[in-house]
């Protein structure tokens, strides 16, 4: 006789795949085999495709547009230019950011590339012909390149459109370029901190504009039915609902009237949060003709008009006591946002959460300001691969901790110890206000520390130094640490909302009568793997195995509201929903079994999936079972079925850290910087999927990589892009990549309800000054302080240099 | 991104090819690998109204190594450069190039040919080319004329062909037994073109250099023959004074453009430390 035994609590826990399951990606088997469903497949009958003229200067004046020649091309339907969406009150578009943007250019253009006419053909490449086939008369005005410049008084003018509107969305605007003056802490204080200080250093910091690069281009498939006037948007949107509504309000179309829908995305990284002027003139043209208009840009389009990171000049001033505790923290920030004010931040925070610059230390007082002005250049501003403005606090911060280390001559990991916020001062307030919620900030830099052998290795630079004085060897090694807290998982309605949209998140959960499920988020996976960890957060809550869960995100029709996908936002805001709406599920479930058991509820406890009665685990009923009683009993007091939904709005922000440690060869004879090795340490709090936060830790410190190792994208004397293609912009390859070694420490958020704190952008955040202090340390002994990024071939060459070190 | 249109045609002989050439003459281009062509096309810089492709021309794809020369038809891709084990015993030097061009996805398209005949002063090739004194075979309504790699550049993109011909193949002497060579290639990443890169081939007999060629990419408007630091090399024994009047003989023909890879003065600098790598390792496998 074959008995079988029932399977143990190990191989129950197992069957689940919850969290901390390292189960593979659900959406590869899609993607592998090149079945992904992007904007770019998506093909309707009838539909047109559409290009844009684009400006070839960096800024001049309109003089005339003509579309004659396009228009008698075969097979160009409509030539749109601002002329045409004035009378639709469209030629303007509001930003996140509180400024309004050029749908299509209004007399003058700002920036190179700036979209001037929309042109709507039977196929692409009609569509391109036909724009060469636009004569645009220009008149070249003086271009506005240099951030620094800006409000000068002899400037150019750029906004003629707001020139006379000097109170901006943020405040006063001191200069017809400026755009806004933000600042928090205590500038008095900060300024005495460094006053009395035995010590000081002051650097100002560049952090280059760089651009996230998705390796799916921006695009949208707009379709008009005009018999029940429903307006359908496919787009590449991180934020498929906020589109929804901001839609809605500026075209005046009942928003249950508008359908948008994230297919499968192609990788965001920021570049897919704001809304483009493609869009736009995508729905208004298909509501013009009546059919599906596409367009997709290209990707030197990409690269020169939509979404931009960064460019932020920081100055930095520390202050100290001569053993090296930090006394004060005083920083300024001149930030170029281009042509149009389109950040993607919270609306009350315009220079993002910047003020988490006082970093994983415990400096008692601290002010920043940031200045915000206009250049011609392509607007943005967005966070590429971080939580809003994070990554630029975090590299002037840690840059800087490693100037007063130099000039303290002290070890930059033991300063880094010396002034850690630590374990039992948590949840600290920071002098800038933010309430950090956890952390063991020592712990995680003396794993990484002793995982990397640090004493050794500066034992062996030690001895590589002498080697190279003795002329032995032409390669300097350099040793970077870094140590960052990010602040993610915006956020709580009471202070993070997005042109009034607050920034809760939500989940929707139906369970099948026989014990599977459907899961919907107002979340939106961009290569994230929602499908795979979100379903694995609901098998631990509710005992449904993960595979029998299938999860949905993206149509605004059917999804629950939500703020989408940038920022870490998703598994603290989402995951958190997710979390709770499977409690309130265990809950019903509860209620059923206790009357299937007839015992009360208070007599059940949870095991893994299943109610069991308290001393009797015998008497039991699993959700399996439950589900199906839900539907089929009637049972009194309760409602047939099994759903739930939660809107989740977070009580705080959650603050992952992480140590990494860098080591780089680098040749002074070529600048070649080789990176030798590269450690990791992130501490994501309750780890959902050990396999997909590697991954994720993969990719973003690739990312990171790109950006302190080559990416630019920097504009002549007149406002040429230079690097806006593939041929200059710095996307490094598998070649170029070095081994990740990753590794981790586990401190929950004590206010999310699983404890998790979101991880995707760590790795960006931290990786960034990690390379660059490892640039740095290779030249320290000769006195190198600090030098822009990106360390690419030429400038480390000119270092050396600089430095007396070539031939 | 997008092209422009253009009649698309695929011959299957040589001579079919050539007067498809001649009928579309001034609006006809050649297609072979395409990895130059077409981005050029996609960015509009190239507008032919009539492409035609010789991937289909049998005769252009062989590499045929004789007792004193080898030949290498115009459509032999890089891989098959990379693949030839009778190529590399006896020339080394096209595998190793080979090898630092682009990623195996293009090699496996990209053309010799193609790589040296539109004279784009990123190309590899070229300059190994003037480094073997190699001569090109033009095909015209004429007949057939050779050019000497030495002589084919005149600058950026313009070259010795006439746009009736098509260039069908490379010929040089075989390299001498026990020869040394190498490329030292520096790029931003797989892909990209050089910052700057130096080809050296050499003799040593005895100790002493007995013959010595060096070419460059990527550091003028077209592939620089390097004869002066050369003959720097031919007579000593390789030591670092030689090796010094090599690398200054080099640097002072460079006229390289400031771009991204880095400004000129950078990009001279470097093109004698891979001057200087390339001839220390050529020396290494010399022998």
């Amino acid at each position: 006789m074959n008995v079988q035994s029932p399977p143990t609590d190990k191989q129950r826990i197992e069957k689940l795949q919850g969290l901390g399951s390292s189960r593979k990606r659900v959406e590869d088997a899609r993607f592998t085999q090149g079945k992904g469903n992007y904007v770019g497949d998506i093909k309707l009958p009838g539909m047109l495709f559409g290009d844009f003229v684009r400006s070839p200067y960096g800024h001049a004046r309109i003089k005339s547009i003509n579309k004659d020649a396009a228009l008698a091309m075969p097979g160009v339907v409509a030539v749109l230019t601002a002329e045409d969406l004035k009378p639709l009150n469209l030629h303007y578009m509001p930003t996140l950011a509180g400024d309004v943007q050029a749908v299509l250019a209004d007399e003058k253009v700002l920036f190179q590339a700036q979209e001037v006419a929309f042109v709507v053909a039977k196929d692409r490449y009609i569509a391109a012909d036909a724009c060469e086939l636009v004569e645009v008369e220009y008149e070249e005005l003086p271009a506005l390149v240099d951030a620094f410049k800006a409000m000068d008084a002899d400037a150019p003018l750029l906004r003629e459109d707001i020139k006379d509107k000097m109170e901006g969305a943020h405040g006063a605007r001191a200069h017809y370029n400026h755009i806004f003056h933000w600042d928090c802490g205590d500038e008095e204080g900060a300024n005495k901190a460094l006053a009395d200080a035995d010590v000081t250093v002051e650097e100002m910091i560049t952090y280059q504009r760089v651009h996230p690069c998705p390796l799916e281009t921006c695009g949208c498939v707009a379709s008009m039915d005009k018999i029940n006037g429903k307006l359908t948007l496919w787009g590449t949107f991180q934020a498929p609902h906020a589109v929804r509504t901001v839609a809605s309000l500026i075209t005046n179309i009942p928003e249950h009237k508008i359908r948008v829908v994230s297919p499968d995305i192609g990788g965001g990284f920021g570049n897919k949060v704001g809304v483009y002027p493609g869009y736009i003139c995508s729905a208004v043209a298909s509501i013009v003709t009546g059919v599906p208009i596409k367009w997709v840009e290209d990707r030197m389009e990409n690269l020169s008009a939509t979404a931009f990171a960064r460019d932020y000049h920081m100055t930095g001033k520390l202050a100290a006591t001569k053993d090296g505790v930090i006394t004060g923290l005083h920083c300024h920030v001149l930030a170029d946002h281009g042509a149009f004010d389109a950040c993607a931040d919270p609306t009350k925070f315009p220079a993002g959460f910047f003020n988490i610059c006082t970093g994983s230390y415990d400096i008692p007082v601290a002010y920043c300001g940031v200045d915000g002005v206009y250049t011609n250049k392509a607007p943005g501003g967005v966070a590429y691969r971080c939580s809003f403005r994070v990554t630029e606090a975090a590299y002037m911060i840690e840059r800087m901790i490693d100037i007063l280390a130099r000039k303290l001559d002290m070890d930059p990991a033991e300063l880094r110890m010396k002034n850690f916020i630590k374990k039992e001062q948590f949840p600290y307030t920071s002098a800038l206000g933010w309430e950090y919620d956890s952390g063991d900030y020592h712990t995680a830099l003396e794993k990484g520390m002793e995982s990397v052998a640090y004493k050794a290795l500066r034992a062996e630079q030690v001895d590589n130094r002498a080697a190279f004085e003795r002329g032995e060897t032409r390669k300097l090694m350099g040793i970077g640490v870094a140590f960052f807290t990010e602040i993610v998982g915006a956020g709580p309605v009471k202070n993070c909302d997005i042109l009034g949209l607050g920034m809760f998140d939500s989940c929707e959960i139906r369970i099948h009568p026989t014990g599977s499920a459907i899961a919907r988020l107002g979340t939106i996976s961009q290569g994230q793997g929602h499908a795979t960890t979100f379903a694995q957060i609901l098998a631990t809550e509710i005992g449904i195995p993960a595979e029998d869960i299938t999860l949905e995100e993206g149509d605004t029709d059917t999804a629950p509201y939500g703020l989408g996908t940038y920022g870490s936002r998703s598994t603290p805001v989402a995951g958190a929903a997710t979390a709770m709406a499977g409690r309130k599920i265990r809950a019903k479930a509860q209620m059923i079994a206790a009357y299937l058991l007839e015992v009360h509820e208070g007599d059940l406890e949870w095991d893994i999936d299943r109610f069991q009665v308290k001393g009797n685990p015998e008497a039991h009923k699993t959700m399996k079972e439950i589900a199906f009683a839900s539907y089929n009993q009637a049972i009194p007091g309760l409602e047939p079925g099994l759903e739930a939904v939660s809107y989740y709005d977070p009580p705080n922000m959650t603050y992952p850290f992480g140590a990494y440690i860098c080591v780089v060869d680098i040749d002074v004879d070529t600048g070649v910087t080789d990176i030798r090795s590269f450690y990791a340490l992130d501490d994501c709090g309750t780890r959902i999927n050990p396999m997909i936060i590697e991954g994720q830790v993969h990719g973003g410190l690739t990312e990171a990589l790109a950006i302190a190792m080559g990416q630019e994208i920097s504009y002549d004397e007149i406002g040429n892009i230079k690097g806006g293609s593939l041929m200059d912009f710095y996307l490094p390859t598998a070649v170029e990549t070095p081994m990740w070694t990753t590794d981790f420490t586990t401190t929950p958020s004590p206010h999310h309800p699983i404890g998790a704190k979101g991880v995707g952008e760590s790795p960006n955040v931290g990786g960034v000054p990690a390379f660059s202090n490892a640039v740095h340390d290779a030249f320290a002994h000769k006195g190198l302080t600090h030098t822009q990024m990106p360390h690419d071939h030429w400038r480390v060459w000119k270092t050396a240099q600089k430095l007396g070190l070539t031939d | 991104m997008i092209p422009g249109s253009f009649d698309y045609h695929r011959p299957s002989t040589i001579d079919e090819a050539i007067g498809l050439l001649a009928s579309h003459v001034g609006d006809a281009l050649i297609l072979a690998g395409g990895h130059s062509l077409i981005p050029m096309m996609k960015l509009r810089m190239a507008t032919p109204e009539h492409l035609i492709d010789i991937q289909d021309i049998y005769d252009l794809s062989a590499i045929s190594i004789g007792a004193d020369q080898i030949d290498i038809g115009a459509t032999v891709t890089q891989a098959q450069l990379i693949h030839s084990e009778e190529l590399a015993d006896c020339c080394p030097i096209l595998r190793e190039t080979s090898l630092q061009i682009a990623d195996p996805q293009i090699r496996n398209l990209g053309t010799i040919g193609g790589n040296v005949a539109n004279g784009d002063p990123g190309n590899d090739m070229p300059a190994i080319m003037q480094l073997l004194d190699a001569d090109y075979v033009l095909q015209g309504p004429d007949g057939t004329r050779t050019v000497k790699a030495r002589a084919y550049y005149e600058a950026a993109y313009f070259t010795a062909r006439s746009e009736n011909e098509i260039l069908t193949s490379i010929r040089f002497a075989k390299p001498p037994a026990g020869h040394g060579s190498s490329y030292h290639k520096q790029k931003r990443k797989i892909g990209d073109y050089a910052t700057a890169a130096a080809a050296v081939m050499l003799e040593v007999s005895n100790g002493s250099c007995t013959s010595a060629s060096i070419a460059m990419t990527n550091l003028a408007d077209t592939p620089l023959w390097a004869e002066a630091a050369a003959n720097a090399l031919i007579g000593s024994a390789l030591d670092a004074d030689a090796i010094a009047a090599a690398v200054a003989a080099a640097r002072a023909i460079t006229n390289p453009a400031s771009d991204g890879r880095g400004p000129a003065e950078y990009r001279t600098h470097l093109a004698g430390i891979m001057v200087k790598r390339a001839i220390e390792t050529a020396h290494a496998r010399a022998g």
